[in-house]
């Protein structure tokens, strides 16, 4: 009787092993597709020129610069205003209607869609403060999107600097926004800056919320200015494979810079989670 | 003898929502003198302490209502600046608490949110402290590194550095020696003794022999009352109430 | 005293800030309402709604968008088919089974699968998953409802795993030890006190990842096949509701019934996202573990 139950609980964990194996898997298949067809079209060409040709030869330069310039631009909206929030939410505000007014609101921002986002920022950035398609409509409505992110990782790192600290700094003396800065931010600086990165990286390979309000199809020159529209390299993917009058030939093309994007994403993913990591061990001590 | 009453509460009530966590508290803490407040777990020893520098107004929803005076001052007196009242009354934690900052930097750090900006005062009154609270001679060649480097007892030594750097008038020590071995819990012993002489002392203690060998005077407390409070040598060998005396010879708590 | 209204000063300022989140997110609602409310001039909410066809540049035009939410929802449910047991085993096996060494590998790939830009994942269900499930079921076109809900799966089990792992880790440690000192294995511990005992946590997990699965764009606009027809099978291409309009914008003129239109199904599909959210704000916050003794 007892054998068969342990049969049983070893037939399921099997299952359950290979649900998790199962991801692996399909994210190493979608890697190797994207790696083993892409590096061919990686070149120092590839990478330091514009397309050319109605861009079905040369390289995506002005991609990377595009997407360069959005992610500063959601750096510079999402994380002052994203870590500003935590510190409301984590060590101003008392539990109370206000407070879980403010965090609905939060939840809700995350849960809306990325699209939805890319209306909002057409319809109020690009139309309503006459910005038109720009780097900085784009990068303004990527930051509101990201700023939900933002906000839970600077939060999570703030909870995380134990309340002894703060206690020690008002019991001699401190003001409580001197605590804050002198004391609780540096302790919790490494942790909003991990999940600053996860945040940016995300807004990095957003396509949609950009269709309308940053990116264009084609344009030869590089941004001079955050109110010039630009090229970025999710939507070049997506225009590349789903809109010319050449799509089998610059199959490439597409992979070579789906292989940049993942590269560029994956990298920010990878440096945030060591550096995460070690933050952990270090408060392990 | 003349004695000079530093601070002292009247009727002090104190109220975690609806629960009552102080009921009536009076006490004179003595210039100069180490007061022990002992009690079982839970009689509102530590929330009592935690009342004379307001260190309760970090948590929501708690109310007090009776008189609390330093000097001739109303702690909860609105016009009251709880920072500067925090300066005047430091405080020590249970478990030692430095910053992740350098040994200098910790005990800079009182004095420079405090406004100070001149290094060489600074530096010269680093050391003052580090004197007083007897570990000078064990940081002074690693002031530049980190303080969380330094042992248990060290750490908690470095703290009491910290909170005398701002000249602080009272001083708040919350079971300071109960997370900390035998011989360094002598060393904060001795070291509070010292300090003394010229600073009132109100120390949190669930040690009864700790409280016989430091203080000058012992308030008991139990279930938020204040039950006795006199001289340290009176209250051990004479309690005048039944309770106390049950409670120091171990019959409860 | 200048430095108690330093910090007066500083905590409204903060309270401001942390308003931004909440007044943005209503600065989208009043967007979506004051270019999408125009297209009810030329047709009833019914119309819009429940309407079967769906051709905006005609003359007259037709603006039923029946079939668009009907193909959000199917690839929606057969998403969550393959993602929920996907995603909800991953969980289990993370947070009781595998071996600290072992999840320290998985959960990264979790992650990265998260992190997985979507127009990556929709460029590899158009160019590898579509010509290869067009051979294997031999059909005519592989950009379909299967083909879509496969990749919105792939995007959808990070949220469901991560956020379920989380609630099974947070099942009390008391709970499991007494489930073993009864003699249960470790699998009927699993599947009799640790699944519902983080049974609220899951739902959430669930619907969040449903949320994410119905609200994303680049996926649905490059696998789901993009017709504008209510599916027959799975097989079927659709055309859900992002894909709409992030397909069509570009060639809606400015100010236009079309543009009015394609923002009304941006409130829809942002009423989707929202109920999505606030039931699972609602499960998360009702059914809140409360101590041990929630069983």
């Amino acid at each position: 009787m007892i054998k068969q139950r342990l049969i049983v609980q070893k037939v399921c964990f099997s299952f359950l092993k290979i649900a998790a194996l199962l991801n692996g898997a399909a994210l190493a298949v979608i890697l190797y597709f994207i790696i083993s067809r892409g590096w061919r079209a990686i070149s120092w060409e590839f990478l330091s020129q514009a397309p050319r040709d109605s861009m079905t030869a040369g390289g995506i330069l002005p991609c990377i610069v595009g997407t360069m310039a959005l992610c500063l631009v959601t750096i510079f909206v999402a994380l002052p205003i994203g870590v500003a929030s935590a510190i409301y939410l984590n060590e101003y505000a008392s539990q109370g209607k206000l407070v879980r007014f403010i965090r609905l609101g939060i939840n809700n921002l995350a849960g809306v869609p990325s699209i939805v986002f890319g209306l909002f920022g057409l319809a109020f950035f690009c139309i309503v403060l006459k910005m038109g398609v720009s780097a900085a409509s784009g990068g303004l409505t990527l930051g509101i999107m990201t700023l939900p992110v933002i906000i839970g990782a600077s939060e999570e790192a703030l909870k995380s600097v134990p309340n002894t600290y703060r206690e020690a700094s008002l019991a001699m003396g401190a003001s409580k926004w001197q605590t804050i800065r002198k004391v609780v931010l540096p302790v919790a600086f490494p942790g909003i800056i991990t999940g600053s990165i996860l945040g940016i990286s995300r807004a990095a390979g957003e396509t949609a919320p950009i269709m309308y309000t940053g990116a264009v199809f084609f344009t030869p020159d590089l941004p001079a200015s955050i109110l010039d529209e630009v090229m970025a390299l999710p939507y070049h993917i997506y225009v590349l494979a789903t809109a010319g009058t050449q799509i089998e030939a610059t199959r490439h093309l597409q992979y070579g810079t789906a292989l940049v994007l993942i590269v560029l994403v994956f990298g920010m993913n990878l440096s945030a989670i060591i550096l995460r990591s070690k933050i952990r061990k270090n408060l392990r001590i | 003898m003349q004695t000079h009453i530093k601070m002292h509460t009247k009727n002090l009530d104190f109220f975690y929502g609806d629960f009552q966590a102080l009921d009536q508290v009076s006490i004179d803490f003595i210039e100069n003198r180490v007061t022990a407040l002992i009690g079982p777990s839970g009689c509102g020893k530590s929330t009592y302490l935690r009342c004379l520098n307001r260190m309760n107004d970090l948590i929501a929803g708690i109310r007090v209502k009776g008189l609390a005076m330093l000097d001739n001052d109303d702690i909860y007196d609105p016009s009251i600046d709880v920072v500067t009242l925090r300066r005047q009354v430091g405080m020590v934690f249970q478990k030692p608490n430095p910053f992740p900052k350098s040994v200098f930097e910790n005990i800079a750090y009182g004095l420079k949110v405090n406004g100070m900006k001149d290094k060489a005062k600074i530096t010269r009154i680093v050391e003052k402290s580090l004197k007083q609270a007897a570990i000078w001679d064990e940081v002074k060649d690693r002031l530049n590194e980190s303080a969380l480097g330094l042992s248990g007892g060290q750490q908690q030594r470095l703290c009491i550095a910290r909170a005398l750097a701002v000249a602080p008038e009272v001083l708040l020590m919350d079971e300071p020696a109960s997370a900390l071995d035998p011989i360094a819990t002598q060393k904060i012993e001795e070291l509070i003794t010292e300090l003394s002489s010229k600073l009132t002392i109100i120390i949190v203690t669930h040690n009864m022999q700790q409280a016989a060998r430091i203080s000058d005077r012992t308030a008991f407390f139990y279930m938020g009352k204040l039950i006795e409070v006199n001289d340290t040598d009176t209250l051990f060998t004479k309690p005048e109430l039944k309770q106390t005396e049950d409670y120091i010879t171990g019959r409860f708590g | 005293m200048k430095r108690q209204v330093i910090d007066k000063g500083v905590h409204s300022g903060f309270l401001l800030i942390a308003l931004f989140s909440i007044t943005a997110l209503f600065l989208i609602v009043v967007f979506l309402f004051i270019e999408g409310i125009p297209i009810l001039d030329h047709v009833s909410i019914k119309e819009f709604v429940f309407g079967k066809y769906w051709y905006p540049t005609d003359d007259p035009a037709d603006f039923g968008i029946l079939s668009l939410i009907l193909g959000s929802i199917c690839v929606t449910l057969l998403s969550g088919i393959m993602a929920i047991p996907l995603g909800v085993m991953t969980a289990v096996y993370l947070a009781e089974i595998a071996s600290p060494k072992v999840a320290e590998i998985v959960k990264p790939i979790v992650e990265l699968m998260a992190s997985m830009p979507s127009v990556v994942i929709g460029f590899f269900g158009m160019v590898v998953v579509a010509p290869f499930i067009q051979q294997v079921f031999d059909i005519p076109v592989g950009l379909n409802m299967f083909n879509a809900s496969l990749m919105l799966a792939f995007m959808a089990v990070p949220t469901i795993c991560s956020i379920s792992e989380d609630a099974i880790f947070s099942v009390p440690v008391a709970l499991k030890e007494a489930s073993f000192a009864l003699g249960a294995t470790h699998f009927e511990t699993i599947v009799r006190v640790i699944i519902p005992a983080s049974l609220s946590g899951i739902c959430t997990a669930v619907i969040l990842g449903l949320s994410r699965a119905i609200g994303e764009t680049m996926v649905v606009l490059m696998a789901a096949g993009g017709a504008a027809m209510i599916p027959g099978s799975i097989f079927d291409p659709v055309r859900p509701l992002p894909a709409s309009i992030a397909a069509e914008m570009a060639e809606a003129p400015f100010g236009g019934e079309h543009y009015h239109a394609l923002f009304a199904i941006g409130i829809v599909l942002f009423v989707f996202t929202f109920m999505f959210n606030l039931l699972a704000d609602y499960v998360s916050y009702k059914f809140r573990q409360v101590g041990e003794a929630s069983l």
